[in-house]
Formats: C-alpha cells, sequence, structure tokens
C-alpha cells in the first residue's frame, strides 16, 4: 500500500537513535574510552589519521568510536571535520633524515651507516592467533627490553649515499616551484604534477593504492622496485611565524617514509641509472607507504619518457580513483532515490517493448 | 508545514557552516560560470559533512548564495520529504538557521536533485542543482584532459553521432534523462539527471540556475533568460516524456508523474511527482481518480495527523 512517504524526518531521527544503541552494544561491558582507542588501536588511529589528512589521535579515536570501527566511514568523519578548521600557516618540510628512528631497515644493503633498526613490527610474528589476549584480564603489562647503547643519532638516507655515487636521479626541489599543490584548497588539475599526485596517494585509500602497487609487480606495468629504504619515527615540525622571520618547532609527529628504488634503463638523452619513488604517511603505515612510493614512480613515467601502458600508470585513473571518501560516497548515494530518472527508464523500456513486438507481430503474419 | 519555519542556528559553526573565505572563493567561482553559461569552472571544493554524491556540491553553492533572511525549499525528486531533502533541509537549519518552506513560491533558494518544480520559478529566485557528473561527455570520453579540449574547440561531434546511433539503433533518441543541451548557443551542458521532461523550463527561466559538483568540484550556472536548447536533429525533434494516466490523486494531466506499485499483482498508480504542486492543487478542489478521499484508501495521512510529531 501506497503511503506518502511523509515521516522522513521521523524515520531519520529514529535511525539515528537506533545507530546510538548499536553503537554502544550491550550495556553489561563497558564502554570503550577514546584513551583505550588511541593506545590500544593505534595502528587503526594512524590509517585514520593519514587518509584523513589530519594529525590529531584524540579526534581519529573519538571518529573511530562513533564509526564503530568502521574505517572509511572515520577518515569521512575526520576529514568533514577538517574542513571547519582555520589555516594558521604553511609548514617547512619536514626533514626526515633527523628522525627520531623507532624503526629504519634498508633491503639493499646488508649494513648501513646508522645500522638496520627493526623497531615494533609484524613481520617476523607467526600469524597465529594468541588466546592470551583473549583470556580474562590478559597478560601483563609488557615490557620489551632495551638496548645497551643507544641508536646512532647519524642515519643518512640510503638513496643519498647512492646519490653521492651518482647511480641514482638526484632529488633536488625546484627552485622555480612556489607553494606545493595543496588537494583540499583547488581541485585536481592535469597533467598533475609531483607534488599533487604525492598528496593525492598520501590521502589516498589504502587498499587501492596496495592493489595498484601490487599490480605492477604482477607484469601490470614494471619498474623491479628495491625496498631502498624505509623508516618510521617523530620528526619535529616547523612554522615560520612572519612576525618572527625565523623558524619554530610547533610539535612532533610520527611519521612513515619509504625511499623505493627503481631499475632505468635510460633513454637516449638519459644514462641508465636508478630512479625513485616515495611514499610519506602519518603514523605507522608501512603498507601504505611501500605501495605509495611504488605508485609514486609507475606514475613518473611521463617524465621519465616510459609508455604509459597500463592502469598503475594512468594519472587520471589513479588520481581520480584513490580518494575513499569520494568514492564511498559515490557508490553508497545509490541508495538515494532515483525514482524520477528510473520511471523515465521504465517508459522507454515500455515503448521499446511495445515496438518490438509490433515488430515479432508483424514478422509472424508474414 | 506550508508556512515558512525558522529554527535556531547551531552558532559552534560559522554561518551556513563554510569560512566566509570559502563562500567567497565559490562566489567568484559563481560570478564566472554565470558571465559563461554552460561552462564548467573549476573550484576548492571543501569536504563536507554529507557524503560525496549526495548533494555536496549543491550544499557548498547554497551554503555560498544563502542569507540569514533568506527562505529554502529543498527537494528530492521533485519531493520536500523524500529522507535526503529531509536530511539537507535540517542541515541548514541547524548551521544557518534560516527559515524553510515547502512552497515553491514562497523559496528565495530552492536546492534541488533530479527534478526542476512544476510550477514557474521568478526573477530573483535561485534554483541550484546536484550535480553528480558535471561532464555531458563524460561517458563518450573519459579523460578530463580531452573533455576539456572538446569543449574548448566547441567539438560536440561525437554527442550528435551517440544520439544518431540511438535513432539508427531505436529509430528514436533514447535518452530519458541527463539528456544534453546546448547553452547559449556554446556549451555543452548536462542538466543534471533531470527527466528530460524538465528539460524545456531551464530555457528563458528568469530565475538563476546555478550547478554543484562536488566530488568533480565543478561550478557551472544558467543566468536567467538564457537560450538552452535540447540537442536534436531537424527529423527527430526533441520530445518530452507523457503519460497516458493523470495523477491519481489531484488530476494534473501536464505533471511529471511517479509510478507507485500497489500490490504483487501488478496494480499501480501514478501520482505527481511534485508534492507541493500536487498537494496545492488538490487544497484547490482538484481531484483525480483515486484523490476523492485519498486518506480513506491510505494513500496519505489524514489531515488531523498533519503536523504531530
Amino acid at each position: 500500500m501506497y503511503v506518502a512517504v511523509k515521516g522522513g524526518e521521523k524515520a531519520i531521527l529514529n535511525s539515528h537513535e537506533l545507530i546510538a544503541e548499536t553503537r554502544r552494544g550491550d550495556p553489561g561491558h563497558p564502554e570503550v574510552t577514546t584513551d583505550q582507542i588511541s593506545n590500544q588501536l593505534g595502528l587503526a588511529v594512524d590509517r585514520v589519521m593519514a587518509e584523513g589528512s589530519l594529525y590529531d589521535r584524540d579526534l581519529a579515536a573519538l571518529a573511530i568510536k562513533q564509526a564503530q570501527g568502521d574505517l572509511v566511514e572515520a577518515i569521512f568523519l575526520l576529514r568533514a571535520y577538517r574542513t571547519t578548521l582555520p589555516r594558521f600557516a604553511m609548514s617547512e618540510p619536514i626533514d626526515t633524515a633527523q628522525m627520531q628512528v623507532q624503526r629504519r631497515i634498508s633491503a639493499a644493503y646488508k649494513d648501513i651507516p646508522g645500522g638496520q633498526v627493526l623497531g615494533p613490527a609484524y613481520d617476523y610474528t607467526h600469524r597465529l592467533l594468541d588466546f592470551a589476549l583473549a583470556a580474562e584480564g590478559g597478560p601483563d603489562a609488557p615490557q620489551a627490553p632495551l638496548a645497551d647503547t643507544p641508536l646512532d643519532q647519524h642515519m643518512p638516507h640510503v638513496a643519498d649515499i647512492l646519490d653521492g655515487e651518482g647511480l641514482i636521479e638526484p632529488d633536488r626541489s625546484d627552485p622555480h616551484k612556489g607553494e606545493a599543490f595543496d588537494l583540499t584548497r583547488e581541485p585536481m588539475s592535469f597533467p598533475a604534477d609531483r607534488d599533487q599526485r604525492l598528496q593525492n596517494l598520501a590521502r589516498g585509500d589504502e587498499g587501492f593504492i596496495l592493489a595498484l602497487a601490487y599490480s605492477t609487480q604482477r607484469g601490470y606495468g614494471g619498474n623491479h622496485p628495491f625496498a631502498g629504504e624505509i623508516r618510521m619515527g617523530e620528526v619535529a615540525v616547523e612554522i615560520v611565524p612572519e612576525e618572527l622571520g625565523f623558524a619554530i618547532d610547533i610539535g612532533d609527529i610520527v611519521v612513515t617514509e619509504c625511499h623505493m628504488i627503481n631499475q632505468f634503463e635510460g633513454t637516449k638523452d638519459q644514462p641508465p641509472r636508478f630512479t625513485r619513488g616515495y611514499g610519506l604517511t602519518y603514523g605507522h603505515n608501512e603498507r601504505k607507504a611501500m605501495a605509495m612510493s611504488i605508485v609514486d614512480r609507475a606514475l613518473r613515467c611521463r617524465e621519465l619518457g616510459e609508455a604509459a601502458l597500463y592502469p598503475a600508470q594512468d594519472e587520471e585513473f589513479v588520481l581520480y580513483h584513490a580518494d575513499n571518501v569520494e568514492a564511498a560516497g559515490f557508490v553508497s548515494h545509490l541508495k538515494l532515490p532515483h525514482y524520477v530518472d528510473f520511471q523515465a527508464e521504465l517508459n522507454l523500456i515500455r515503448k521499446l517493448r511495445a515496438e518490438y513486438e509490433d515488430r515479432q507481430q508483424k514478422e509472424a503474419a508474414q | 508545514m506550508s508556512a515558512a519555519t525558522a529554527v535556531q542556528w547551531d552558532e559552534a559553526y560559522n554561518f551556513a557552516y563554510l569560512d566566509e573565505q570559502t563562500k567567497r572563493m565559490i562566489r567568484r567561482t559563481i560570478l564566472k560560470a554565470i558571465a559563461i553559461p554552460g561552462y564548467q569552472v573549476p573550484f576548492g571544493g571543501r569536504e563536507m559533512p554529507l557524503a560525496y554524491g549526495w548533494g555536496t556540491g549543491g550544499i557548498q553553492v547554497t551554503a555560498s548564495v544563502i542569507g540569514p533572511d533568506d527562505t529554502l525549499k529543498v527537494i528530492d525528486q521533485g519531493a520536500d520529504d523524500t529522507t535526503n531533502a529531509v536530511s539537507i533541509r535540517r542541515f541548514f537549519e541547524r548551521v544557518a538557521g534560516v527559515a524553510t518552506t515547502e512552497e515553491t513560491d514562497k523559496a528565495d533558494i530552492i536546492q534541488t536533485r533530479h527534478r526542476i518544480p512544476e510550477y514557474p520559478l521568478t526573477e530573483g529566485q535561485i534554483l541550484v542543482y546536484q550535480v553528480p557528473q558535471p561532464e555531458p561527455l563524460r561517458k563518450l570520453e573519459p579523460r578530463e584532459t580531452e573533455t576539456r579540449k572538446m569543449h574548448g574547440y566547441a567539438e560536440y561531434g561525437l554527442m550528435s553521432v551517440r544520439l544518431y546511433e540511438d535513432i539508427a539503433r531505436y529509430g528514436h533518441i533514447a535518452t530519458t534523462y541527463s539528456y544534453p543541451v546546448m547553452v547559449n548557443n556554446r556549451y555543452l551542458m548536462s542538466p543534471s539527471p533531470i527527466p528530460k521532461f524538465d528539460n524545456p523550463k531551464m530555457a528563458d527561466n528568469p530565475a538563476i540556475q546555478l550547478f554543484g559538483a562536488g566530488r568533480e568540484k565543478r561550478i557551472y550556472a544558467i543566468p536567467p533568460y538564457t537560450e538552452v536548447k535540447s540537442l536534436d536533429f531537424d527529423d527527430h525533434p526533441f520530445r518530452i516524456q507523457t503519460w497516458e494516466e493523470c495523477c491519481a490523486l489531484c488530476g494534473a494531466d501536464n505533471s511529471y508523474l511517479d509510478e507507485v506499485i500497489l500490490d504483487d499483482r501488478g496494480g499501480k498508480m501514478f501520482v505527481c511527482s511534485d508534492t507541493h504542486f500536487c498537494e496545492d492543487r488538490r487544497q484547490a478542489g482538484h481531484r483525480g481518480p483515486l484523490g476523492a478521499d485519498p486518506s480513506a484508501l491510505g494513500f496519505v495521512k489524514p489531515a488531523s495527523e498533519e503536523g504531530q510529531p
């Protein structure tokens, strides 16, 4: 029976009450706090900060709680909040060579100045469910042993060591380039410069970037990558207030950086050498940083004179579809009513059917 | 329901959510769009608290042109009470505290998705369209770099070929909504997914028509009294949809009708998609075949229940 759709407003309000109830779950269990999320689901918080483009652990934890752990929804919440924030200043470029390293590895050299630092990594855990974590009370507060000697303060980038030999393309800043492109202020434009691409990839969906990177490894593109260096740790953020004229430190953030080293056979005008792919994310986010560095390299095909044959090399394809807030929004908008357009299509298909049946009858009569 | 109602502005937010700098940037974009009718102007679209694809472009345009004394109407599929229209209206009530209305002629700004109201608009009104895909050529050419060139050279042959292919295959043009239009004899433009029934209303309209595409970060416009022509051929002129039925509730035979399924045995009725138009006609005494007492049939709520929480 048709009920004229009055009541949409009440239905929406009731739906909101229902998600509040579902979010809380069984009131017999204690409510999860944002501190618990921020401390014990730290990698989820890192991902939400990275793709939400906002470095704030408390807000990211709140978004995760509000979204019931749906990280794409949490990223959306954080992005929408970010829109309302005023912009005080552009920071100076962070200097990752000065990072307070928690983890730093190179797959290209056995040993490197400053040493290999494994740090916290799941890589060598066996993926066996640890039932001790499920036990009532859980294990006592674990304490990792401290090294006898502190880490070397001098940890140069591995790529810069190669650079000294001239075997890898130099990575110099462009003196003609003005302020870095900002996707949150300007619409995407093509052909895109590397700053626009890197910002897009840094904000882009981890799953999408990962799949694209994987596709280049399986043959849809291919510059065999070496993980030149992956490092994670704290770096200082500095701004130069106009009234001071010199840089001041406004705080530390944790970032993960990946330098990918790729083969390059050279062209008529360029000697054979290694080329670079770069990945950087907020927080501890290695899978994303590595995937980003591979896709960055794939997207540099135009500037390096390589043929763009595969999806990961197609700038418009990659950049337009990497953002999960845009993608999730547009896919989910199919839930909105479309009955006006559907009615138009229904009319058309009835008309086409009538014409088809007419023709069939005429043919049968002949 | 009909009278304009004002509500409290949540002052934790700047008026109409966006900061003043952003609104200024969007207003400049709108001015440029009005100066070049039908041209898609890129703008620095912001991330809004509603999902992309759910009207973020329209919301940003409305937020930039609305003032505290304006009255807002929001429709989706022609109806004021579809869930997303309710949601967007509630958004502006909260972040701008503006009065809202369901009456087309009382609104200063009408934000719409998929329809143009049946009642003619007047000078001074602004119609804001929500646009999912601003590029009329996108399904023919996926690359933005290419389509921008095609607009630059007014190279629209590809669209004519597509329409011609419909004629070759079906004997008529088989596009029913998002039917492409030529604006001011220069730019090919997507009318947004309105049914082609509404296309003629865009031409020579006294209101300002603004189109916002949030995800694609484009704004375009049709200034008042501008020529807007639906593409066609001399031997296959543009035609709008028609129905054999009239509205079951108000008897209108000149409005866009939605089909409503009544049972699982093929029973159906047709009702106006524009809810305000239909209600207004019923109040004026018009009755359709099922409209003698629609509440008795359970089609609408009895008048006594209107306005109850």
